[in-house]
C-alpha cells in the first residue's frame, strides 16, 4: 500500500512540473531540484548527472530527465509514472486550447494574438540557435575566444563539418529525393562523423 | 537511402491511422537531440513531406501554441497534431509514440551504464550531432522568420523579445505574455483608429453631400 502511495506521489510531483513549467523541457529543471530538497529519492549530485545523460541522449530533455528521476525513485513503474505525470498536464491542456482554436477560427482577435506571438516565439529560437551556436564553435564560449583569440579554443572540425552539411542541404534543397530522406539520416551522419575525425 | 528508414515501419500506409501516428513520432523521438526546436525540421519532414498531414504553416502554429503552453514542446506538438488526425485517439498515440523511445533508452543506460555522458565515443558523437542540431535549429529560425515576422509591429515584438531574451536573460513565460498584452492592445488600438477614420469618413461625407 505505501508503495503504491509513492508512485500517487510521483505522478502528482511531476504533473506539477508539467503543468507549471512553460516553455519547453529545461524549464522542469527547477522542480528537479526542489523534489531533491523535498524527498529522498536522489540528491543534487546524481541530478546533475542526469541532466547531463538527458541532453546527450535522444528525445525531448524533459521527458528524459523524468524517466530518469523515475527510474531512481521506483525502477520501472516509477518511471512510467514520471513520465506519464509530466505528459498529462500538457495533454489536457493542448486538447482544451486545440479545441477552442478550432471554435473560434474566425475570430478576428484570436488571429491576431497568435500572429503576435510568433515574432516572440522566433526570437526564442534565435536565441536557442546562438546559445548552440556558441556551443558548437568555441570551446569554453565566444567570450573566452574574444579575450584571448587561438585555435585550442575554437572547434574547427565543427566549422568545416558544418559549412559542409549545410552547403549540400542548400545546395540541394530543389531536390525532391533528398527532401523526402528522413532527418534522422543526417543526425546519423552527424554521429558517424564526430567518431570518425574525432570531434 | 530514401527508405533507409522504412524497415522500422513496414507497409505503413496500411496501418490505421492511430498506428502510423504512433510510429511517426515514435521516429522524431528516437532521433531528437538538444530540445524542442531542433525538432520543427524533424517534424516538418516527417508530417509535412513525408506524410502530409498538415502544411509547413500549420506547424509553426502547432509549435507556437507549444511554446505557450505549459510541458514540453515536443510532447505538446505530438498531441496538437496527433489530436487534429485522428482525435483522442490519435493524440494519444502521437503522444506515447515521442514518449516511449526516451523510456526504452533512458532505462536502459540508467541500468546498465554507468557514466554513459563520460564516454569517449558518446561525447565524440554528440559533438558531430550538435553541429546537425545547429543547421536544424537555424531552419527552424529562418522557417520561424518568413511565417512570422510580416509586418513593422511583427519586427518590433521580435526585436524586443530578442533583447530581452538574451542580455536581460528574462524567462520565456514573460516574453510570451509581453508578446501576448502587445498583440491584443495594438489589436484594440487599430480597432479604435478604424472607427475614428470611418467617423471623420462619413463626416466628411456628409459635409460633401
Amino acid at each position: 500500500m505505501e508503495r503504491i502511495l509513492e508512485f500517487v506521489i510521483i505522478f502528482f510531483e511531476f504533473f506539477k512540473a508539467g503543468l507549471f513549467a512553460v516553455g519547453g523541457g529545461l524549464a522542469t529543471i527547477p522542480f528537479l531540484y526542489e523534489m531533491a530538497d523535498k524527498y529522498d529519492w536522489f540528491t543534487k549530485e546524481e541530478l546533475l548527472d542526469m541532466i547531463a545523460v538527458s541532453e546527450s541522449t535522444p528525445g525531448p530533455i524533459g521527458v528524459n530527465m523524468a524517466t530518469f528521476a523515475g527510474f531512481r525513485m521506483g525502477g520501472i513503474a516509477g518511471a512510467l509514472c514520471a513520465t506519464l505525470g509530466l505528459v498529462a498536464p500538457a495533454f489536457i491542456v493542448i486538447i482544451i486550447v486545440v479545441k477552442f482554436i478550432e471554435k473560434n477560427k474566425d475570430n478576428p482577435v484570436l488571429k491576431k494574438v497568435m500572429d503576435g506571438l510568433k515574432p516572440a516565439v522566433t526570437a526564442l529560437v534565435l536565441v536557442t540557435a546562438l546559445n548552440i551556436f556558441n556551443e558548437v564553435f568555441f570551446i569554453k564560449g565566444a567570450k573566452n575566444f574574444l579575450k584571448n583569440p587561438s585555435i585550442d579554443l575554437f572547434n574547427y572540425k565543427s566549422l568545416i563539418l558544418f559549412i559542409v552539411i549545410f552547403g549540400i542541404r542548400y545546395a540541394f534543397s530543389k531536390n525532391k529525393k533528398l527532401k523526402k530522406l528522413h532527418s534522422s539520416v543526417w543526425v546519423l551522419v552527424g554521429a558517424v562523423l564526430g567518431i570518425v575525425l574525432k570531434m | 537511402m530514401v527508405d533507409l528508414f522504412s524497415y522500422i515501419c513496414p507497409n505503413e500506409v496500411y496501418m490505421k491511422k492511430a498506428w502510423q501516428l504512433f510510429w511517426s513520432f515514435f521516429r522524431i523521438g528516437a532521433f531528437t537531440f538538444g530540445g524542442g526546436y531542433a525538432m520543427l525540421t524533424m517534424i516538418q519532414n516527417e508530417i509535412c513531406e513525408r506524410k502530409k498531414w498538415a502544411t509547413e504553416d500549420e506547424i509553426i502554429d502547432c509549435f507556437t501554441i507549444s511554446q505557450c503552453t505549459p510541458g514540453v514542446i515536443a510532447v505538446n506538438t505530438a498531441t496538437n497534431i496527433g489530436f487534429k488526425q485522428d482525435g483522442y485517439k490519435g493524440a494519444v498515440a502521437a503522444t506515447l509514440g515521442v514518449i516511449t523511445p526516451s523510456l526504452i533508452i533512458i532505462i536502459l543506460i540508467a541500468s546498465l551504464l554507468d557514466n554513459f555522458s563520460d564516454n569517449i565515443y558518446v561525447t565524440r558523437a554528440l559533438n558531430g550531432i550538435r553541429v546537425i542540431v545547429l543547421i536544424f535549429i537555424l531552419d527552424a529560425v529562418i522557417k520561424f522568420w518568413k511565417s512570422g515576422i510580416k509586418n513593422t509591429a511583427g519586427f518590433i515584438v521580435f526585436a524586443v523579445s530578442l533583447v530581452l531574451s538574451l542580455f536581460a536573460k528574462v524567462s520565456s513565460v514573460y516574453i510570451v505574455i509581453f508578446a501576448l498584452i502587445f498583440s491584443i492592445v495594438l489589436y484594440m488600438f487599430n480597432k479604435c483608429k478604424e472607427k475614428r477614420t470611418m467617423n471623420t469618413k462619413e463626416d466628411n461625407d456628409g459635409k460633401n453631400s
